[in-house]
């Protein structure tokens, strides 16, 4: 039974019954219920347990402002936690429950907190769980299970999310009448115009309210211009879209629940949420304003709710929020409120208002519906326990003092408050606008925007009343129109009267009968717990910018992003600093404006979406042939080849051993490849690589490195020079991307007289390596026509030819020291050619072998990685490669080789590593020191190891390690000191440690 | 998130484009001529202005041309784009269309 729900009147369908489950218990409602309305309707005061004490909370606001109503919503991996009650559409079937009490919500063992509540100040957890500093993470797990919020899903996400990019002229953010009226005279001119709306239905406050226009329900206005709206071809309607994000250059992002409300409509092709990334020429602003709470003891007693959230569950609901109302408030526009419960026959006991009068229309329709109106007085206390039972009130006198012996008591359950507006500024101050302080209307509004193209209006803007903030809409829209680009004209007014209403009073912090800091709580942030009293100890302990307060006392901290109680705290914390709010400022307005689900960010980058995979053309065939793979970047390169039995040091040892007794094969068509034409093609390479180009004979190869113009490596290849004017450049396959990028920026801003022209060709070619003594005996087999003589083909040379077939070109180069054939073929031959290969070399057990075999090769040579053997504080001195550095020409970093820093001694120098305990492998990034005895930290360290194998070829660990002065320490000692305990001892050498032919391999 | 006018595409999201820092640094003809500090300065010293800034931006995602940008670093407005090679515009024509900011 719907004890709450009114007997008619509300946007809700009463013919529509829906049932859902609340805390286990299955309750009714109506079609059009916001998950707070059906909660309200069934007469639930207690939705939740306050953060820090405790205390039992009931829904205060009607909207995005609701700091109390927070619920875990739908089961299993579905469920969503903190969702706002107030922003939830009922559905048949939908589950929520509680997200913090315990055992139950009405009994939780933790409000003995509340009782500790003295012990519990602003600040706690900093200064009583800072000591001893081990412990914290300890101290952490238990608050957080103490303090927690809602839980997250256990099970992966099974819903789909989709983003979607969207342009426009004009963005009316906010379907209030106001964003209504701005995207009608925007639109009439035919510019694009896109509207959204967190709501399910257009038309804001007007959907809460009974305001007149054209001498009928305010509705029937509303509903003229949706209709207009949704019938222009140039008009984009989002409802149920909430606009999280306004970045730079008018640039929004919004979230719209697109089945959320309605899971039955759910289907694979239709996603839960969709993000929309919006950029609009110009941004209307009508995101509304947000009611505040009034700041007095026991304040956040369940019952307690601010006066329009009540003119919402009336009128839009049809629910009855209480039985008998007090209203507490310093301003006209709660008396709407009264109305609106003598409309439908609630008691109202009186109204509080701290104002010594006011004249205004709707005090005095109040006034003649014979309600008792308490002028100069405040609500100085609640009292009740789960529910408002009654409250006291005091008189106050004009400094705003109580006056002795005035108090009263007066009977009630439901206390109605509201101090006043605060403009949703939210998107404004993302955006880079500087909100500025009205003293008259005691609110922020927007001031100086920082984008080019935004304007705000209605309420958003300060301007409260009907009629004018319609006109200010129509106005707007028509500018926005037109600096977009297009001709608009003023639409008609509507027939409007606005109420004359008496000024409001600023009322941050009511006056208490008790003494600083006694007395029950005043909440200024419900959903952190934070009171007057802790923004003042704060103040008090030294914190003066607003910025800290926040931090300190964690106002604003929640899921709310302060939307209730900031401007309160704010104003207290100004008073008690003894300066204007605007000298105390807000703190910043970041986004998001409210929660947004991890799905809806990740949209469907998820899996194998999340990043793109690149296969080499000969990926399948190591698939079939029981490789595992290694990510090197975006590709997918084969690590090694295990046969059965075997873990990878059984398949690298049988790899390399097979290379060096016969012969391997490598695909290793992932290095990056770049195409260089250009009649000053050498010229260029002079410059970017340490070495020198120009002399390097056709159909010669050279190996380069390519320093930063600090001096550090940055890159390393081999190049070859395919014609007078024509190289073939080969980078790290990480590297392939930056080093493209680098010669680019090279050419384009520095040197654009070079006549150079540079291609990436990574993909193009497959790379197929043979390796080994008996690579000769299979190359020969399938390239007949190639002479493989090592006159006619010596090491560091190219050929062009046929190779099974098809034509590429064979390059004689090696990266393991031993004799070696690089072919390359156009991609798409990669897998026919590798096959041929292995055809060709079964006779000399040909063994493919992968990344892994490849590092142990190369280190046995005492060959560097780019990226793993240096990392950006490297120079080509520090790895005992002078040799290829030119003394005769410039390049890019030669200057800074002579920098101070770069011939100091004791610099890092990369040496090799003989472990003492020949079997032992240090790990890769172990830190060495020189004295194993010193154990109490600092230890000084003296280097790192940066690969490190074990040889099956040598029979004993190799590694290579940057070390202190490195290169005049051969044969020292050096110690490495494990997470595990042990210490081992290696010897420094040389970092060649295999040499079977060193000078043509 | 900056919307940039490729000055070969058109405008496009800032997601396409590579920020390269400071424009209108020249590589040293004769890099030893310079001394160690004049050397540093070339490599490592920028500017840091509170206003607008003269920067290279690089289409990446799509051209991949290199151009110039002459951005409000309190603003994010784009004041100004022109070409690698073309005259830097004059202080003037780089004024905002809105009114300087407030003093605060």
């Amino acid at each position: 039974m719907q004890q709450r729900r009114l007997a008619s009147g509300g946007r809700i369908d009463r013919s529509k019954p829906i049932k859902f489950r609340f805390n286990d218990k299955t309750l009714e409602a109506y079609k059009g219920d916001s998950l707070a309305s059906a909660l309200i309707a069934n007469g639930i005061d207690v939705v939740g347990r306050s953060f820090k004490y405790h205390r039992p909370r009931g829904i205060v606001g009607s909207g995005a402002e609701e700091p109390n109503a927070i619920l875990q919503v739908g089961e299993g991996a579905k469920t969503v936690p903190n969702l706002r009650a107030t922003q939830v559409e009922i559905y048949d079937g939908l589950v929520a429950e509680v997200v913090n009490g315990w055992p139950s919500v009405e009994k939780d063992l933790g409000s003995i907190n509340n009782i500790f509540a003295r012990l519990l100040p602003a600040g706690f957890y900093y200064k009583t769980f800072m000591h001893p500093q081990k412990l914290w993470h300890k101290y952490e797990e238990i608050i957080r299970k103490a303090a927690g919020l809602g839980r997250s899903p256990a099970l992966p996400d099974p819903d789909r999310y989709e983003k979607l990019n969207h342009h426009c002229d004009v963005l009316v953010v906010g379907g209030g009448i106001c964003g209504l009226c701005a995207a009608v005279a925007a639109a009439r001119s035919g510019a694009r115009v896109t509207v959204i709306d967190d709501q399910s239905e257009f038309g804001g406050r007007q959907l809460d309210n009974r305001y007149q226009i054209n001498g009928a329900s305010s509705m029937e206005y509303v509903e003229s211009l949706v209709d207009e709206l949704s019938t222009s071809e140039n008009v984009t309607l989002l409802p149920r879209t909430c606009a999280y994000g306004y970045l730079d250059h008018n640039f929004l992002v919004a979230v719209e629940k697109v089945t959320d409300h309605n899971p039955s409509a759910f289907s694979p092709n239709t996603p839960r949420e969709r993000m929309w990334r919006i950029r609009a020429k110009h941004v209307v602003l009508a995101t509304g304003a947000f009611e505040r709470p009034l700041v007095f003891h026991n304040n956040d007693k369940p019952g307690v709710m601010i006066a329009s959230a009540v003119s919402a569950y009336v009128n839009r609901y049809g629910v009855r929020p209480g039985k008998r109302f007090v209203f507490f408030v310093n301003n006209d526009s709660a008396y709407r409120a009264v109305l609106d419960c003598i409309e439908v026959g609630v008691d109202v006991e009186a109204v509080i208002d701290s104002r010594n009068n006011s004249q205004g229309d709707l005090v005095a329709q109040v006034r003649n519906n014979g309600v008792r109106i308490f002028n100069q007085h405040v609500v100085t206390d609640v009292k009740g326990s789960s529910r408002v039972e009654g409250v006291s009130i005091a008189a106050i006198d004009k400094q705003m003092q109580i006056i002795a012996g005035t108090t009263k008591q007066l009977d009630c359950n439901t206390l109605a408050v509201s101090g006043g507006w605060s403009p949703a500024v939210h998107l404004f101050a993302q955006s880079g606008g500087k909100a500025r302080w009205d003293d008259e209307l005691a609110c922020f509004v927007p001031g100086q925007s920082m984008q080019a193209a935004q304007s705000s209006c209605g309420s958003a803007n300060g301007t409260f009343a009907l009629g004018k903030s319609i006109h200010q809409a129509f106005q707007v829209g028509v500018d926005a129109a037109q600096a977009s680009g297009f001709q608009a004209q003023l639409p008609d007014m509507p027939e409007v009267v606005d109420e004359d209403e008496a000024p409001i009073q600023a009322l941050w912090l009511v006056p208490s009968p008790h003494k600083d800091r006694q007395g029950p709580k005043q909440f200024v942030d419900y959903q952190n717990d934070t009171a007057a009293a802790d923004i003042k100890l704060a103040i008090q302990e030294g914190y003066k910018s607003i910025e800290h307060i926040k931090r300190y006392t964690a106002l604003g901290f929640g899921t709310d992003q302060g939307k209730l109680g900031n401007i309160n705290g704010m104003a207290i914390a100004a008073q008690t600093l003894g300066q204007s709010i605007p000298e105390t400022g807000t703190t910043t307005f970041r986004p998001a404006y409210t929660p947004v689900t991890f799905g809806a960010i990740a949209g469907p980058e998820l899996g194998d979406l999340f990043d793109p995979i690149r296969k080499t053309a000969m990926h399948a065939w190591h698939v079939e042939n029981g490789a595992e793979f290694e990510n090197v970047g975006q590709w997918k390169r084969p690590w090694y080849y295990p046969k059965a039995g075997e873990d990878i040091h059984a398949a690298v040892n049988r790899e390399c051993k097979a290379t060096r007794d016969s012969v391997g094969i490598m695909d290793a068509s992932t290095l990056g490849k770049i195409d260089i034409k250009g009649p000053d093609a050498a010229e260029f390479l002079n410059r970017m690589y340490t070495n020198a180009w120009s002399k390097l004979g056709v159909g010669r190869c050279r190996y380069g490195l390519m320093l930063g113009e600090d001096g550090m490596v940055m890159d390393d290849g081999v190049t070859t020079r395919v014609g007078e004017n024509h190289f073939y450049m080969t980078t790290t396959t990480g590297g392939a991307a930056n080093v493209m990028a680098w010669l680019e920026r090279w050419l384009q801003t520095e040197w654009p007289e070079l006549k150079v022209l540079l291609t990436s060709v990574t993909d193009h070619w497959a790379t197929i390596g043979l390796a080994g003594p008996n690579s000769r005996k299979v190359i020969e087999k399938i390239c007949p026509d190639i002479d493989f003589d090592p006159e006619a083909f010596p090491f560091m040379s190219m050929q062009e030819g046929a190779i099974a077939g098809v034509t590429g070109r064979v390059f004689r180069i090696s990266f393991s020291g031993e004799l070696c054939y690089e072919i390359n073929v156009p991609a798409n031959y990669g897998r026919h050619v590798w096959e041929a290969c292995m055809q060709a070399g079964e006779e000399f057990n040909i063994t493919p072998y992968g990344t892994e075999s490849m590092h142990v090769l190369r280190a046995e040579k005492g060959f560097i990685i780019v990226g793993q053997d240096t990392d950006g504080s490297v120079t080509p001195i520090d790895l005992g490669m002078n040799w290829i550095v030119s003394k005769t020409k410039d390049f890019i970093g030669r200057r800074s080789l002579s920098r101070s820093d770069c011939v100091r001694e004791n610099r890092k120098e990369l040496v090799g590593l003989k472990t003492e305990i020949s079997h032992q492998v240090i790990p890769e990034g172990a830190q060495l020191v020189a004295d194993a005895n010193v154990t109490e930290p600092p230890v000084p360290m003296i280097g790192h190891v940066t690969s490190s194998y074990y040889s099956a070829c040598l029979g004993h660990s190799i590694a290579m390690a940057l070390i202190k002065g490195g290169h005049s320490k051969m044969g020292q000692k050096v110690y490495a000191p494990l997470a595990d305990g042990r210490t081992l001892v290696a010897e420094i050498c040389s970092p060649v440690f295999y040499d079977s032919n060193p000078n043509n391999p | 998130m900056l919307q940039i006018t490729c000055p070969y595409c058109g405008p496009r999201d800032q997601d396409e484009f590579t920020f390269g820092g400071e424009a209108h640094i020249v590589r040293p003809l004769d890099p030893d001529s310079l001394s160690e500090r004049e050397w540093g300065d070339y490599l490592f010293m920028r500017e840091n202005p509170k206003g607008n800034h003269k920067e290279q931006w690089c289409h990446s995602a799509a051209c991949g041309k290199w151009f110039n940008v002459v951005r409000d670093t309190v603003t994010y407005e784009i004041k100004a784009i022109y070409k690698v090679g073309e005259q830097a515009p004059e202080e003037e024509t780089c004024k905002s269309h809105q009114p300087e900011p407030e003093n605060d």
